[in-house]
């Protein structure tokens, strides 16, 4: 562009700023900074929560059409519907009502055996109902958000069970609500063990819903409807939690490994109220030399 | 009713600019809602924001892609940078595109948007593939099909505040 003639500047209809071109340029590598930077090095969460002051009362704003439809059909719900869950609710507090008893019981017992042999105390798991209250809408991804957040004292790395067995992982924390990945989340990854023999492994997501176990042997000792429990070696998540029951094993897959796919056991892509547990504090075995790959790969998905 | 174009004789007044930053306010609201993972839904930010850029590109621009596309990305929890990524790359698309597409009627606008719509997912799409991230299927594309659809009543409701009264005056030469 020629430079304007000494002490005129152009006409302010013409000055539009830098060419779009240029424009373009600069805002394209705004972008793809931010994504290398949020992808690879995790330095973004506070600029996350910086704009999340702007999108919250949008996001709090946009719910309420949608709570308020929801309710309304909760309301309208069928009463006989209600009576039946209700008569099979109380059915099952009795039954859970005389296993508690034992619990209690056996707890006690526990502890002294345990004080006894001089054992670590197992650590009290304190845990918290949370309420999903919808899916993220990141069509890439499987992620809910629960109403428990900050405010509750929710911490990132939490582990999230529903009564059946494991959903996923607190990974994000709002001061209001939390963000959890489902274990079918191909990011996240879960120390497992098979349940019948106590073959440890990890799990990942496969997409679509099912999970996959990878990094096994093609002579593993594994069937059809085993089911895999957590193996704990992460220390965050519980040991002998139930994950899920295998569906299918491929031995003639090509690459050495077996191909795994599980079905996850607990309600991971359809619940309501699910446990946040607090996170373990991961124990360092002193003599364990099975904390192998299990553990090193466990760490990513320990990482908030 | 007709559409303002190089074949209509009617004349729009002057857009004001709060009237475009509210009603890319409204559409933000629209992708906030919390839906689940219904991936056929229209992305509505887009497509208002492809509305702008051809309509008034000294008005609505990359700046306007970039700003609305962070607060996809909190607001969708996504990958940060994504949807800024794509809405800045739509926006100087449909800015470059905009004198070529105010020159045809609704339909052939809308043929001209769906190309531009894909593109902005296809970039996303890349964006998280790149980051081992789960293919979706192909119903994500879907939401760029039903956006196109909505191009026609969506110009025209975004256009209403323009609109003047038709008063006809016989001594007016336009």
């Amino acid at each position: 562009m020629a430079s304007p003639v000494a002490g005129h500047s152009p006409p302010p209809f013409f000055r539009r700023g830098p060419a779009p071109l240029a424009r373009l340029v600069v805002l394209v590598s705004a972008a793809l900074t931010l994504i290398v930077v949020d992808h690879r090095l995790n330095y973004l969460e506070l600029l996350r929560q910086g704009l999340s002051v702007v999108t919250t009362p949008l996001q709090v704003a946009a719910g309420m059409p949608v709570t308020g439809v929801r309710s309304a059909g909760e309301y309208f719900a069928d009463l006989a519907r209600l009576q039946a869950e209700n008569e099979d609710l109380r059915r099952e507090q009795v039954a859970l009502g005389t296993i508690r008893l034992r619990q209690e019981q056996l707890d006690l017992e526990n502890t002294r055996l345990r004080a006894l042999l001089d054992m670590r105390e197992r650590v009290q798991v304190n845990a918290q109902v949370a309420e999903v209250i919808y899916a993220v809408r990141d069509p890439f991804s499987r992620r809910v958000v629960v109403d428990k957040g900050l405010t509750q004292g929710i911490e990132p790395g939490s582990p999230v069970v529903d009564d059946i067995g494991v959903i996923g992982q607190v990974t994000r924390v709002y001061p209001l609500n939390a963000e959890v990945t489902l274990i079918s989340d191909k990011d996240q990854a879960l120390p497992v063990q098979i349940a019948r023999t106590g073959v440890r492994a990890v799990m990942f997501g496969a997409g679509s819903g099912t999970l996959e176990l990878r990094y096994l042997a093609t002579d593993v000792d594994l069937r059809e409807g085993d089911r895999i429990v957590t193996s704990g070696l992460d220390g965050v998540f519980a040991p002998g939690l139930p994950v899920a029951r295998v569906k299918s094993v491929d031995r003639d897959g090509s690459g050495g490994f077996v191909r795994i796919l599980c079905v996850p056991l607990a309600g991971v892509e359809s619940h309501s109220t699910v446990l946040i547990m607090a996170p373990g504090k991961p124990v360092l075995p002193a003599d364990d030399a099975a904390a192998t790959a299990g553990s090193a790969r466990a760490e990513k998905a320990v990482k908030p | 009713m007709n559409q303002p174009s190089f074949s209509s004789r009617r004349i729009l007044r002057p857009v004001r600019p709060w009237f475009i930053w509210l009603s890319m306010m409204f559409a933000l609201l629209l992708n906030l809602m919390p839906l689940g993972r219904t991936p056929m839904l229209p992305d509505w930010v887009a497509l208002v924001l492809c509305f702008w850029c051809v309509r008034e590109p000294l008005r609505a621009g990359m700046g306007a892609g970039f700003v609305f596309g962070l607060l996809m990305d909190i607001g969708h929890g996504s990958l940060m940078g994504q949807h800024a990524l794509a809405y800045v790359l739509l926006a100087y698309t449909a800015g470059t595109f905009s004198r070529r597409i105010l020159w045809f009627g609704p339909l052939q606008q809308s043929l001209h948007v769906l190309p531009m719509l894909v593109g902005t997912q296809l970039v996303m799409l890349c964006v998280r593939l790149s980051t081992d991230a789960e293919f979706p299927g192909l119903g994500y594309f879907v939401g760029s099909v039903i956006a196109t659809l909505l191009w026609h009543p969506i110009s025209f409701v975004l256009l209403l505040p323009q609109y003047r009264p038709e008063d006809k005056d016989e001594n007016r030469p336009i």
